[in-house]
């Protein structure tokens, strides 16, 4: 690893994303985003990466055996979604789309338990409060709103001396970071989430995958102007980073996650990046999407590039590979039989839940739903005995 | 006690519950220098501070939006949406989140959330600001939808709404602001529970909010004509209390709903669909509905009569009884 990379060579190109570890695997500076090696666990980023593409494909091939109903694959994002995420300190909040299998793989939450939503056993699948991690959202730009909010209530827990810094070991205020796609800017609740962030200068990052799709729609169809530009409107800074490259992830979530703690408000960090296979397992990029582009970006690859510097540099031994292979496969196989496992919800669950306490008229409807099931396991059972 | 006017009941319940519980907040536009438009949060950003009682931007998704974030922080976000007719940029985040949390989460995440609604119209005033959308947010599960007809219930029903652990939609009939009543500490009705106004024997007359004034005086005409008229103010209609409407029919067999909401689909539908299965021996005339119309809300000098009123409700008494 040299002590004093050499400059980029996109570092002179304003719009060009900002890149330090380059396709080729060599780490170079930039001086838009300051950045020390040294301060990355690199291994460990190639471990985390090559454990949440894992995760991803094994996902995906439960999906074709009927395990899953549906799986958004985040095949090609590793290296913004873990760059992004070992940014966190263990008190920060995240709030995801619900492709960021490998924001939860860092969080430490459960892999498991993000496939129940995908089964249709819950429509969550985890308690947030155990990894500051929340809940999957699916509508749209909605939980950019959900994250700022989050973001007001720490500032008044901090000025109601509720903030024990301590905790954690960080000494410093918890930050949020909110996930979006490139999709969601077009949503007038991320346009809003943009304006309550900076107009109370609150601690919170937004940090847009720009993996240039939303389903069908190529990012013209959403904008004329690249995404980390539209900040500049808002009043709040935006940079963009090469979505593809896990330190420059990193650095800029780092950068803005510290300047957010100690007073200094949002940021937008747009990771330029791919979304190599079709938007979910039941979709068909080939219907909007030329084969060239998916084979471009496939020479782009986020682990393939960490990969070549760990071997140039010898900064791991040959066999590190391989035992990171042997765990993703046993952590596969694992993950296959803990989604069969997955509990079946209780019919009565949704009556449950739907308030603190049940309505006697939910009373009322699940009385009348449990007979129902019962004649229903009656009729069954007498089929049974007809056989 | 004391007599007060129902606006100022919100602001006495408002402030009430910011003293008591630093955990809430309230969120609005105009709502804090101003005081709000119709002045119910009049006074209280000089006493608790720009950071509880805040003029957000003008964005009622962002309102509702961001109260779910502070909600899943352990904040009771008190949101005020200016009129009506200037929710539905935040009914995206009300039905899709916020009802929804709770369930999503198995039940781990509470969302205390109260949205406060001046609603329904009588105030001469242009469109979009005299609308009444209970419907929507009472078809919604996980929601709670409550609205007062005196300063009396304003005061405790707004205190029990924010004690709630449940969203509340709490919809201030706003022609009713400045009505005047009293207001007693003397413990009240649960937040779900309907009221008889006013007892009878011959027939039912069920009402709410801006509603229950005029349904009053529909009781005492007919009482001179020699009818006894028995008022329920509805007071939540999610969950709807079912049990004193037919409790009352059980005993009247006749039953008349009014609500300035538009008819199809309405309140009052499903309340009939109610008493006809639990109550349907017990009944001696249809039941009958009086609403404001299946169009939208007409210009200002259409109004009185576009609403239903004494008028039209003492004609509903009297096809009932003529069964
Ligand atoms: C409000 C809303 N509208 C439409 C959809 C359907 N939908 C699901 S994902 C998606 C595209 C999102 O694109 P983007 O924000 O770029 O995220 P990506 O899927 O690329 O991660 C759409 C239109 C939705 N979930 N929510
Ligand atoms: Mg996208």
């Amino acid at each position: 690893m040299p002590r004093t990379p050499r400059t980029s060579a996109k570092a002179k190109d304003r719009s060009s994303p900002i890149q330090l570890l380059t396709p080729e695997g060599e780490i170079v500076r930039d001086n838009k985003l300051p950045f020390d090696p040294l301060s990355a666990d690199l291994p460990a980023l190639y471990r985390d990466m090559v454990m949440t593409r894992r995760l991803d494909t094994e996902a995906i091939a439960l999906q074709r055996q009927g395990e899953l109903g549906l799986w958004p694959s985040l095949f090609g994002q590793e290296a913004a979604q873990v760059g992004a995420a070992r940014a966190l300190l263990p008190n920060d909040m995240v709030f995801p789309t619900y492709r960021e299998h490998g924001v939860a793989w860092c969080r430490g939450l459960d892999p498991a338990s993000l496939l129940g939503l995908f089964r249709g056993t819950t429509l969550g699948g985890w308690d947030p409060a155990d990894a500051n991690f929340n809940l999957y959202t699916l509508v749209i730009g909605a939980q950019t709103l959900h994250g700022v909010g989050y973001a007001m209530g720490i500032v008044r827990d901090l000025a109601r001396d509720l903030l024990d810094t301590s905790k954690g070991g960080t000494g410093e205020l918890p930050a949020v970071l909110v996930f979006l796609g490139d999709g969601a800017l077009s949503e007038g609740e991320t346009n809003e989430a943009f304006i309550w962030a900076t107009t109370q200068s609150l601690p919170v990052v937004f940090f847009c995958q720009n993996n240039q799709w939303a389903i069908s729609a190529p990012y013209s169809v959403q904008s004329t102007v690249p995404v980390a530009q539209r900040a500049a409107g808002f009043g709040l800074p935006g940079v963009r980073v090469d979505g593809n490259d896990v330190l420059a992830c990193l650095a800029a979530t780092r950068r803005a996650l510290r300047k957010a703690r100690t007073g200094g408000g949002p940021t937008l960090i747009e990771a330029f990046t791919y979304r190599r296979n079709a938007h979910t397992t039941a979709d068909d990029a080939s219907r909007y999407r030329e084969s060239a582009e998916e084979k471009e970006w496939a020479g782009k690859d986020p682990i393939a590039r960490l990969h070549a510097h760990l071997t140039a540099t010898g900064a791991v031994e040959p066999a590190f590979f391989d035992e990171v292979e042997a765990e993703a496969k046993d952590f596969a196989e694992g993950l296959r039989s803990r989604c069969r496992a997955l509990p079946e919800p209780d019919a009565s669950l949704p009556f449950e839940h739907t308030y603190a306490e049940m309505t006697p008229e939910l009373h009322r409807q699940l009385a009348h739903h449990r007979a129902h099931l019962a004649s229903l396991q009656e009729t069954a059972e007498h089929a049974g005995d007809r056989a | 006690m004391t007599t007060t006017t129902l606006a100022r009941a919100i602001n006495d319940g408002l402030r009430h519950a910011l003293s008591n519980d630093p955990s809430v907040l309230l969120l609005g536009e105009d709502i804090g220098r101003l005081g709000g438009v119709f002045r119910v949060t009049d006074g209280l950003r000089a006493d608790f501070g720009a950071d509880r009682v805040v003029d957000t931007p003008l964005g009622e998704a962002g309102i509702v939006g961001t109260a779910v974030g502070l909600a899943m922080r352990g904040y009771r976000p008190v949101c005020e949406i200016q009129f009506d007719g200037f929710v539905y940029p935040a009914v995206n985040q009300i039905i899709t989140q916020l009802a929804k949390y709770r369930h999503r989460s198995d039940g781990r995440i509470a969302m205390p959330v109260v949205i406060r609604i001046p609603y329904g119209g009588g105030i001469g005033s242009i469109e979009h600001h005299s609308e009444s959308p209970e419907a929507y947010f009472a078809h919604t599960p996980g929601l709670k939808v409550v609205t007062c007809a005196t300063p009396d219930d304003a005061f405790t029903m707004i205190g029990q709404a924010i004690s709630s652990d449940d969203p509340v939609i709490f919809l201030e009939p706003k022609r009713r602001y400045w009505s005047k009543g009293a207001v007693t500490d003397a413990p009240s009705l649960g937040l779900h529970r309907a009221r008889t106004v006013r007892d009878g024997s011959d027939l039912t007359l069920v009402a709410y909010g801006p509603l229950v004034t005029p349904a009053l005086e529909v009781a005492r005409v007919a009482e001179e004509e020699g009818h006894s008229v028995e008022v329920i103010d509805l007071r939540s209609l999610a969950p709807l209390d079912t049990a004193t409407v037919i409790a009352s029919v059980l005993r009247t067999g006749r039953l008349v709903v009014a609500h300035e909401a538009s008819r199809t689909h309405g309140i009052g539908a499903e309340i009939a669909a109610r008493v006809q299965e639990e109550a349907f021996y017990a009944l001696e005339a249809p039941v009958l509905r009086v609403t404001g119309y299946d169009t939208p809300y007409p210009p200002s000098r259409l109004e009185e009569e576009w609403l239903p009123g004494v008028e039209r409700m003492l004609a509903a008494v009297d096809r009932s009884l003529a069964h």
